[in-house]
């Protein structure tokens, strides 16, 4: 199997996995529990605290675990408008936020908050001067993915601290790290980051978990209220299984630079190679994240690639499901004609995959080349 | 208090000497349906069928359900047993007809009784029991000429049953009494219809569905089998047949003017599926075609594609409005999962001016590059068959 959509998720890890089985057969207490039970899965719940806080530069207090990705962000977003909703209106994301970022967000501009869309140039970067007009002093929320998950396009994280502290607004920078996490060097104090969300399953972790970096001092509201876990911010029975899942696929992430430049070589690996078939067109550019190479087979739609690969045993994305009318707006917003975007297909690696997998994938797509129809 | 059904015969009574053949299918078809729910009797006596669960625990408002969808069934009751004691029957009466009595003004009693020896007469019978309900439910008054609702009791051999009002049953004739066909299904709404509506004749249903990989999915497989499972709820077991297509649409796009490409497809299928259908003993095709709904659906695209069978192909839907085919396919519950957008192997290869008005001979003359009995044979080799009936347990699907 050669499998190319670590983007959609990736295989769960060894240590991942030695970890979740212990807390299920083992040490499966509830970390609230006043009794040695509960004492011990507290203390596994602080160790993978810890190292997840390390990961990012952080203070053990500042992680709280989530559900994944999607409820860091739903967290992050609708927390700091409702808490910061007397201080002002404006939330500021870019036009490529994932719809976990999105749809709160649409959500919260229908109940009287201002939402200001900013749009990326043709390699879905977010401009600094947009950035800059964009942030006033009645913004409560900057929100921009450090990663995009189609494009693989990086976002100007540190211009958007600036423009806050320029503006003197009250806002909070929150950043989607979903992508990033594990494969980008985030430092969350030195980029002025307040909000970060990491998904679990996106670095060899189990489903179903993630956490929310909040920087001390700053107060959001929480979306889930109950019995007062994680610190008040997310209420409900701490998941020791996918926490400790979560742990053992830090502990194995591999050292991020010396793994960029590998992965950068193997980017460009697979960049030239399919640079020279035909009708080849290569979408995301070289400063987009290595991990994530979207490209377009012109004259062929993605889905019918998709199946033609995977009867091959090689697993790609077609960007986002583009069946019947289902555009990818990722795509869409950073210009990309119908026909290209008809023709989409992302490719996202990890730390497993090597040249040998680009060049199944090659071979592959020169053959649907020659055998497929091409689509009107 | 035990129940029954009871099911008096509809058109079947009108069947003269094939009626035995039908109930005797009729029969067959309600137990394959009860399949599951636990041990039960099923026998017919006069011409009455009644169906008597033997076991405790089992499931009769789900039994009822399913009964409800067997074709052959005009209509049908539930029924209380009792012993033939008059004691009991007044008994029995007034507890079990109670939410039928809550509802209505006026009813009256009939009273049969097949086993002469009980001590009272039909009329006294029904006299009594007609006493009963009225102590029971003050509110009532007889009305033997126009009453809301009419209880039945009937005194037969081993036992007393009692019984008002009828269950509407899904009527037509039983599944396999009219013979056997074969329906070509893609994912649409309307061919899951047009096999419903040729199984209430009493056809017996067999599908044939044509892929094309991996310009089609899995999952587009996936969506006809699952609307196979709601049509079998009403037809019994459907045997499916899957024709892998890519190859034969390869060579119809190279080997065959663009305007002609979805008719001659359509040719094709329609020999593919009367070959299949030869096999399995059916003796018709069935589709889904109206008219003028899509471009290959004018009359003479319909000749030319009647052209390429001899075998008789029936289109219960080509006189109905879209409306009325989609008031069908919710009423079947296929209409959900037939919008799903999974694409079919119909809309990839289409070409941009479609050809609506053929003339006859003109799609031979077009597919004469072909060679048509090659590919087709080719296609039969690699058919998978699967047999689907929503009823059936697991192991057998």
């Amino acid at each position: 199997m050669v499998y190319l959509d670590n983007s959609a998720t990736t295989k769960p890890c060894a240590t991942a996995i030695k970890y979740i089985n212990r807390c299920l057969s083992e040490n499966w207490g509830n970390p609230s529990s006043l009794h040695s039970l509960g004492i011990d899965a507290e203390q596994e719940l602080d160790k993978a605290r810890l190292v997840a806080a390390k990961s990012i530069g952080a203070d053990e207090k500042e992680i709280f675990f989530v559900s994944g990705g999607s409820e860091a962000n739903n967290t992050a977003v609708s927390g700091t408008a409702e808490a910061l909703k007397k201080r002002g209106k404006r939330i500021v994301i870019s036009s490529i936020e994932h719809p976990s970022v999105l749809n709160p967000a649409l959500s919260l501009g229908k109940s009287g908050f201002e939402i200001v869309k900013l749009h990326p140039d043709k390699n879905g970067v977010i401009s600094e001067q947009e950035i800059f007009d964009a942030v006033n002093s009645d913004t409560v929320l900057v929100s921009l993915m450090l990663v995009n998950n189609e494009l693989g396009s990086i976002q100007n994280i540190r211009a958007a601290a600036d423009a806050i502290k320029n503006a003197s607004s009250p806002a909070l920078l929150h950043c989607d790290a979903v992508q990033a996490y594990g494969k980008l060097n985030i430092n969350v104090k030195k980029l002025n980051i307040d909000l970060l969300s990491v998904s679990g399953h996106k670095i060899h972790g189990p489903k179903g978990i993630g956490f929310l970096y909040k920087s001390k001092g700053v107060n959001i509201t929480p979306l889930i209220l109950g019995g007062g876990q994680e610190n008040g911010l997310r209420s409900g029975t701490e998941s020791l299984p996918l926490i400790s899942g979560l742990r053992g696929a830090i502990e194995e992430l591999p050292d991020i630079d010396k793994q960029l430049i590998i992965q950068k070589e193997l980017w460009n690996y697979a960049k030239d190679r399919l640079l020279s078939l035909n009708d080849v067109k290569i979408n995301s550019d070289d400063n987009c994240s290595p991990y994530i190479l979207n490209i377009s087979i012109l004259g062929y739609r993605s889905e019918t690639i998709l199946h033609f690969l995977e009867e091959r045993e090689i697993y790609v994305s077609s960007g986002s499901a583009c069946s019947k009318g289902q555009k990818s707006y990722v795509l869409s917003e950073c210009g990309l004609s119908n026909k290209e975007i008809d023709s989409a297909i992302r490719i996202s690696f990890c730390k497993n995959n090597t040249k040998e997998d680009i060049d199944k994938l090659v071979e592959a797509v020169i053959t649907a080349q020659k055998v497929l129809r091409r689509s009107n | 208090m035990k129940e029954i059904l009871l099911i008096k015969n509809g058109e079947l009574v009108l069947k003269g000497l094939n009626r035995f053949t039908f109930e005797d299918r009729l029969i067959k078809n309600i137990k394959n349906h009860l399949f599951g729910l636990g041990e039960v009797k099923i026998y017919k006596s006069q011409s009455t069928i009644y169906i008597e669960p033997v076991c405790d625990g089992f499931d009769f408002e789900e039994a009822l359900t399913r009964v409800k969808q067997v074709f052959g069934i005009a209509a049908f009751s539930r029924c209380a047993v009792c012993n033939k004691d008059i004691d009991e029957i007044l008994k029995t009466a007034p507890e079990y007809l109670k939410d039928e009595m809550k509802g209505i003004k006026t009813f009256k009693v009939e009273a049969k009784r097949s086993d002469k020896l009980f001590p009272l007469t039909s009329p006294q019978i029904a006299k009594e029991v007609g006493a009963a309900l009225l102590r029971a439910y003050p509110h009532l008054r007889v009305d033997v000429h126009n009453p809301d609702k009419t209880v039945t009791v009937e005194i037969r051999d081993y036992a007393a049953y009692i019984r008002a009002g009828q269950i509407k049953g899904a009527g037509g004739l039983p599944v396999g009494t009219a013979g056997r066909a074969t329906v070509l299904i893609s994912g649409g709404i309307d061919s899951p219809v047009a096999a419903y509506t040729m199984a209430k004749r009493g056809l017996s249903i067999n599908a044939v569905h044509f892929a094309s990989p991996p310009y089609t999915s899995k999952r587009a497989e996936m969506k006809v089998k699952k609307l196979l499972e709601k049509v079998s709820v009403y037809s019994g077991t459907i045997r499916l047949a899957i024709v892998p297509f890519t190859e034969i649409q390869d060579e119809i796009s190279k080997n065959c003017p663009e305007e002609f490409f979805t008719l001659i497809m359509r040719r094709i299928m329609m020999r593919i599926a009367e070959k299949i259908a030869k096999n399995y003993r059916s003796e018709a095709l069935i589709t889904g075609e109206s008219l003028g709904q899509v471009a290959s659906q004018t009359l003479s695209a319909i000749a030319s594609t009647d052209e390429a069978v001899s075998m008789p192909v029936l289109r219960p839907l080509i006189g109905m409005d879209k409306e009325e085919i989609i008031c069908i396919s919710r009423k079947i519950d296929t209409f959900e999962t037939s919008i799903l957008p999974y694409e079919d192997c119909c809309t990839v290869f289409t070409p941009k001016h479609p050809k609506t008005h053929p003339k006859p001979g003109q799609c031979s003359e077009a597919e004469k590059n072909l060679d048509i009995e090659v590919l087709i044979e080719r296609a039969l080799t690699n058919i998978d068959i699967s047999y689907i009936n929503y009823y059936a347990p697991e192991e057998d699907k």
